[in-house]
């Protein structure tokens, strides 16, 4: 789950991480009067999507850019103006942008040094770590391919948290200035703590910036969270901004199904996420484009594959589904049952193929054979992707 | 011979009190695994499915001379159930628990690593060594006993490699589903030297996919320390980066993960790659002929 700049400065401020003061602003006028609140003759005006990449990132047509400095209440005003209900596009929201509903006003401070640090979760270390890097504001991903040795990176237990130690290492390794360490030593260890107690699976602070007096102040602020942790932060959860996501994708989770949405037009239901993926690249392969990835899992029952196609049907690209389901704890039978009900109480506007194989598989065919339901059986993989694939441009 | 499990494996079940560790229970009774107790706190006393229930896993151990475990757990407790289980000394541990935090998995490694015990999963199907030994939820029917080594970060998948296989009339040695998740107990590189160290083992099919490197570091390890044929799959060659597919450890970031690199370093390593996963087990018969043609 993801969650909003501000929100995100919201909790590391509680957890005792530096960050600068500001106040989000849903209207122009609310943005003036934050600026004149704030009260510091610079101010940063951002606009708050689940994306990164806003300082580059442009509405398109008018070219506002998605941060913007504001020296006056006027300023500050124009610029919300023009990101508030407009698209922005960003290196990561693919080229459609996602909308600004809100911005985030905050005090600017004397900047010396920009710098770059996170937290995640590395499989390799099979810990959490602390990376930072000297080369902060820029893109991570380029420092990291071009010049690894400027990458620094610290494990640490999840108990202990990152040792006193850890940090210094850091803060010399960033060459701040000694005077500057014990600030550093704070600013990490309580970093990685909030990460710790929050359950987060990112935390990206890009830049960090050591002011002119000496601090270390997180300027921007990204965090994700483990999905799989959320039953023990409702505080989190209650942060969530479903605007921000994509409808069927809620959809899906509420009925307990994995389902990301692409942009092809064959709709697939799938048990099991390798499979999902694995039929995705089969229908690439056959020359087909996928709709979408869609993991009924292990125990769906009826009313669950039922609503999986609804899901599927719902997108207006789909011209053809692949359900492709090897049976495990999945019974074939539940699949057929649902497929049955689905064409009753949904209706396939679109042609079906569907492939069964595994725990009651040929009970799962009769099924199908006697509802007299209009489906293309094929055998095997590259069988259903083929028939799929020549369905969809029928 | 086979890896990790046989027809002498003692097998208890962690959450075998619960419908899905009751029902799994069963399966694997009825495939003819030793099940030989389970664990459910607080119910000990009672019997499930004809085997005595235990309060704890050392008690379990001690009563019944458990050397394997599979943990049916639900997700919030289920680390503390690994960790049980490692606390007991138990051999082998399967924990075949979806939506474990990666912060428990976090806390339970560095136990795990400063124990004798072997933890598969969480996330997995669990292991099995066919008409000897199932350990999860796999169907079991569509196994055969032979001398394939199966292993895979997938469970569907699989069940699609083996059933291919064994339509091929190829056997399978173990097979094993690491997990799904980030953080696992046995990476590629732990299976690979068992299934090389096992003489009954003669070919190795490995099923990886987007996401981390443990793909990449298995083939540097094949390169090396591997003798017996490989084939791979690599699954999610045509995900969009930045969205996760299903498993909370499938999702490129940052430009790592992706599917070339990976399919790259296998084919550096001389692995038999499958495009298609239509062509899975026709790899592994490849890589077989390959070996063969090559001696």
């Amino acid at each position: 789950m993801k969650i909003h700049e501000f929100q995100a400065k919201d909790l590391l401020r509680a957890a005792g991480v530096p960050v600068l003061a500001g106040k989000v602003a849903k209207s122009p006028a609310d943005a003036a009067a934050a600026y004149t609140a704030l009260g510091t003759p610079i101010c940063a005006v951002k606009a708050q999507i689940h994306a990164g990449g806003r300082g580059k990132g442009q509405v398109p047509g008018t070219g506002q850019r998605g941060v913007e400095l504001a020296r006056s209440a006027a300023d500050a005003e124009r610029i919300a103006k023009g990101l508030l209900n407009q698209t922005l596009v960003t290196i990561q929201t693919g080229p459609a942008g996602q909308t600004v509903r809100q911005v985030f006003v905050e005090s600017g401070c004397a900047i010396d040094r920009e710098l770059y640090c996170a937290i995640l979760v590395d499989r390799a270390a099979r810990s959490p770590v602390l990376i930072a890097s000297t080369a902060g504001g820029m893109d991570i991903e380029e420092v990291a391919a071009k010049t690894p040795e400027l990458i620094l990176s610290e494990p640490f237990d999840p108990d202990r948290g990152l040792a006193g130690w850890q940090a210094r290492l850091l803060a010399s390794k960033l060459d701040l200035p000694t005077a500057s360490w014990r600030h550093a030593e704070a600013f990490f260890t309580k970093l990685c703590q909030a990460f710790i107690d929050l359950d987060a699976s990112l935390l990206e602070v890009n830049p960090l910036v050591l002011t002119k007096d000496g601090t270390l102040v997180a300027l921007d602020a990204k965090m994700t969270f483990d999905d799989n942790a959320l039953f023990r932060h409702k505080d989190v959860v209650a942060l969530r901004d479903e605007a921000e996501e994509e409808p069927a994708e809620i959809r899906a989770a509420a009925a307990g199904l994995s389902y990301v949405k692409l942009d092809g037009t064959i709709g697939c239901l799938v048990n099991g996420a390798g499979l999902a993926m694995s039929t995705m690249d089969l229908v690439k392969l056959h020359g087909g484009q996928p709709a979408n990835f869609l993991d009924v899992g292990g125990g769906a029952d009826v009313k669950q594959v039922t609503e999986a196609f609804r899901i599927i049907l719902s997108d207006q690209n789909v011209k053809a589904i692949l359900v492709n389901i090897f049976g495990g704890i999945m019974r074939c039978t539940t699949i057929a049952t649902a497929l049955v009900e689905a064409s009753k109480t949904v209706g396939f506007t679109v042609p079906l193929v569907v492939r069964l194989e595994g725990t009651e598989v040929a009970e799962g065919k009769k099924i199908l054979a006697e509802s007299g339901t209009a489906i293309i059986t094929a055998d095997g993989l590259t069988d259903a992707a083929q028939k799929v694939v020549a369905a969809s441009k029928a | 011979m086979s890896i990790l499990v046989n027809r002498d494996t003692r097998v208890i079940c962690q959450g075998i009190t619960g419908k899905v560790g009751e029902f799994h229970t069963r399966g694997c009774l009825d495939y003819g695994t030793r099940m030989v107790g389970g664990v459910t706190p607080g119910k000990g006393g009672e019997t499930v499915a004809g085997l005595p229930v235990f309060n704890t896993v050392a008690e379990a151990r001690d009563a019944t001379g458990a050397n394997a475990t599979m943990i049916f757990v639900p997700p919030a407790f289920a680390a503390d159930a690994i960790l049980e289980a490692i606390g007991a000394g138990i051999e082998l541990v399967v924990a075949i628990t979806e939506g474990i935090p990666v912060l428990d998995m976090a806390r339970v490694l560095p136990v795990l690593e400063d124990s004798a015990s072997r933890l598969i999963g969480p996330n997995c199907p669990g292991v099995i060594t066919p008409a000897e030994c199932k350990i999860g939820i796999m169907p079991g029917y569509i196994h055969t006993p032979g001398h394939v080594g199966v292993m895979s970060r997938s469970g569907t998948l699989t069940y699609e490699a083996v059933w291919q296989l064994t339509q091929l009339g190829h056997g399978q040695s173990t097979c094993v589903g690491l997990g799904g998740d980030p953080l696992v107990g046995s990476s590629f590189i732990d299976i690979l030297k068992l299934f090389q160290a096992d003489p009954d083992t003669h070919a190795i099919l490995m099923m990886g996919e987007i996401g981390g490197s443990a793909e990449e570091e298995a083939a540097e390890f094949v390169k090396h320390h591997v003798t017996k044929p490989v084939a791979a799959f690599i699954a999610g060659r045509t995900a969009p980066p930045g969205k996760r597919m299903g498993h909370a450890g499938a999702i490129i970031s940052g430009g790592k993960g992706t599917a070339e690199a990976k399919l790259a370093a296998l084919a550096d390593a001389g692995i038999e790659i499958a495009d298609s996963p239509a062509d899975m087990g026709a790899a592994l018969v490849r890589a077989v002929e390959k070996r063969c043609g090559g001696r």
